[in-house]
């Protein structure tokens, strides 16, 4: 079984909220990527979300444009990160979604990638700017090797496309939080609660909630309310402002587990 | 998504409603000094010794270019919507003061994103957008110019879509954009073909326009599409040369990829990351083209060639000189195109030459690059 699916059942029987991790592969480099997800496995991620660099990241705030423009300049490609999660996949069996726009996959070719991606160890991809609607190529391709397709909701979808979003999903939803790009936010949108309630009356599958949830009590608050909590510019700034140095995945593995204390330290909905 | 509906769903509304389509007429009319002429360039013709030209002078509507036929259009249906602001990109500035001007005339908030690049090239058009009561946002990642300033407002649009309207500029970006587009600059082919019926009582033989995200090119030639006799040439920027980084000619050195939530030909590296582009025209530089651009390459329905920034700056000067119209460097590339094709042409032919935009913005920059023989020498 796809160890998303795997890892999400899991929680299921143990009421407990997934908490997703996102960095951007290759920022600051690869083998440095490898160190962070090895630390994010030990402050108990459940998934991680491996972001594929692109130079025009129309979906992203300004933290994840960075660190996106950082790893290109370093040499990250969609191909040297599949190799890199090849090679973690002798050590780690921890639940791995790509994070990528389309067009390094459609320049990579949707069979080849595919193909590779799941022979990688991949277990998932999330496209940020390929509706549902667009996307039946790019998911036969994904469902024939087995990886989840994983695809965005946001806070105007209305009930029908909530309806076919959830359809096209495998693994989990992700629910964006609120209206605009990736980034941290001061709060939370007030109506949280109302719209995933909105959600889960359309489908049982997993919702993990992201954009803009940058601290341990906001991670608390999604908690009770989502099956997953999505943490990703937060933690792409403190590995920018930390740096490219030897202790840096020790001192994010420090702020994941707060994060994780948080994320766990409440029943999930259900 | 919800976005794209919702505008997909007022316009296919505001399209069957008469009313709207009035408005939009008496403003095109009374306020853009629509229809624009079209021109015998009777000099710029014996110059060249082949087909008759015809220049369309959309360099003489309010604003000085096409840019307003569409903006104006977009600001009615943002009003009709309900939306109080509206956000707009710009690079070489056309669109940005468009949208500034008809945001004026109809009391909507107006934001530009623009490059801190294109802003330092072309400081008069921030100024006449301020002037107008826009503010002009100034856009410093990636490679500071069109490309980047429209990432910017689509993250500004996703944001903020529930008050505020994204006018996109060209006939790119995701459905509907480019078919709203592409209707609202339509116009200036179908007051082609009446204007050139009067004058010569057919069809022409061949129409030329630049190409850059394609909207004055598709708003010339989609009247045309159906005529199976008219040849159709799109001029990209071919920049210095044909080569990574150096120009502007995705069908020349592009190929299929999506940027910007269209699907069309990309200038891109091998693993999918978007190249940088050079030309002399602003206007012009973009790593896209509108896909339905791509459409009529792949059919063959519309050629596309491109004009290097030497010979536009040539075009610039001789259409200056011999017609007393400074064109924009954009429609320079065209001009360029149809100095290569007239003398080849027979004198019966006619050919159409979009001139989009009036180089005035273009004065200062151009100078640069052109060494001004000193005239009148004794």
């Amino acid at each position: 079984m796809n160890r998303i699916e795997q890892r999400f059942r899991e929680l299921r029987e143990k009421r407990e909220t997934a908490f997703i991790p996102y960095i951007t592969a290759g920022d600051p480099s690869l083998e440095q990527t490898a160190r962070i997800v090895h630390a994010l496995e030990a402050a108990g991620a459940d998934v991680i979300e491996f972001g594929v660099p692109f130079s025009d990241p129309v979906g992203d705030g300004q933290v994840i444009q960075e660190a996106a423009q950082r790893a290109l300049n370093k040499g990250a490609t969609l191909r040297k990160i599949l190799a890199l999660i090849g090679a973690m996949r002798e050590k780690t069996q921890v639940p791995i979604l790509l994070f990528s726009y389309f067009n390094p996959i459609l320049a990579y070719g949707m069979e080849a990638f595919a193909r590779d991606a799941a022979k990688a160890g991949a277990d998932g991809v999330l496209c940020v700017d390929l509706p549902p609607e667009e996307a039946g190529e790019y998911k036969a391709a994904l469902d024939a090797n087995g990886l989840c397709t994983v695809f965005l909701m946001a806070p105007t979808s209305s009930d029908e496309r909530i309806e076919l979003i959830a359809r096209h999903c495998t693994g989990f939803i992700y629910y964006v939080s609120r209206m605009g790009v990736t980034g941290e936010r001061a709060a939370l949108a007030a109506d949280l609660g109302e719209v995933l309630e909105r959600i889960h009356r359309h489908t049982d599958k997993p919702v993990a909630v992201g954009f803009g949830i940058s601290t341990p009590e906001q991670a608390h608050q999604v908690a009770g309310l989502a099956e997953g909590v999505v943490v990703g510019s937060a933690l792409v700034r403190l590995i920018a402002t930390l740096g490219d140095v030897k202790d840096m995945p020790d001192k994010v593995q420090a702020f994941a587990r707060e994060l994780v204390q948080a994320a766990k330290g409440r029943q999930s909905r259900r | 998504m919800y976005a794209l509906s919702e505008l997909e769903d007022a316009y296919a509304k505001a399209k069957e409603d008469t009313a709207f389509q009035e408005m939009l007429s008496g403003y095109l009319k009374t306020y853009v000094g629509r229809p624009t002429p079209l021109y015998f360039a009777q000099r710029f013709t014996e110059h060249l010794g082949g087909a008759k030209v015809y220049f369309k002078r959309e360099d003489l509507a309010h604003t000085g270019a096409h840019k307003i036929n569409n903006a104006l259009g977009q600001c009615l249906l943002a009003k009709r919507m309900g939306k109080t602001r509206v956000i707009a990109e710009t690079g070489a500035g056309q669109h940005g003061v468009a949208t500034a001007t008809a945001c004026a005339l109809l009391g909507l908030e107006c934001d530009v994103y623009m490059g801190t690049e294109d802003m330092e090239r072309q400081a008069l058009n921030v100024f006449r957008m301020r002037l107008l009561g826009t503010r002009v946002l100034p856009v410093d990642s990636g490679s500071k110019t069109l490309k980047d300033a429209i990432n910017e407002a689509m993250r500004d649009w996703v944001a903020n879509v529930r008050h505020t309207h994204y006018c996109l500029g060209t006939v790119h970006g995701p459905h509907p954009f480019p078919l709203i587009c592409r209707d609202f600059q339509s116009i200036i082919g179908r007051e082609t073909r009446r204007q050139l019926a009067e004058v010569e009582g057919r069809l022409p033989d061949v129409m030329i326009a630049c190409v850059g995200g394609g909207s004055n090119a598709i708003g010339l030639f989609f009247d045309f599409i159906g005529d199976g006799s008219v040849r159709m040439i799109g001029v990209e920027a071919g920049g210095t040369q044909i080569a990574p980084g150096m120009h502007a000619a995705r069908f020349a050195g592009g190929t299929v990829g999506m940027l910007q939530g269209a699907m069309s030909y990309v200038l891109q590296d091998e693993n999918g990351q978007i190249g940088t582009t050079h030309s002399v025209s602003a206007g012009l530089d973009y790593a896209s083209v509108g896909p339905e651009h791509a459409f009529f390459f792949r059919s063959g329905r519309i050629e596309y060639t491109h004009a290097s920034d030497a010979e536009a700056l040539e075009a610039f000067q001789c259409c200056a000189k011999l017609e007393g119209i400074i064109p924009a460097l954009e429609s320079a590339h065209a001009v360029a195109h149809a100095m290569k094709l007239v003398p080849t042409l027979g004198r019966d032919q006619i050919v159409i030459v979009n001139m989009s935009g009036r180089g005035d913005k273009d004065v200062q920059h151009a100078s640069r690059f052109i060494a001004l023989e000193e005239e009148n020498k004794g």
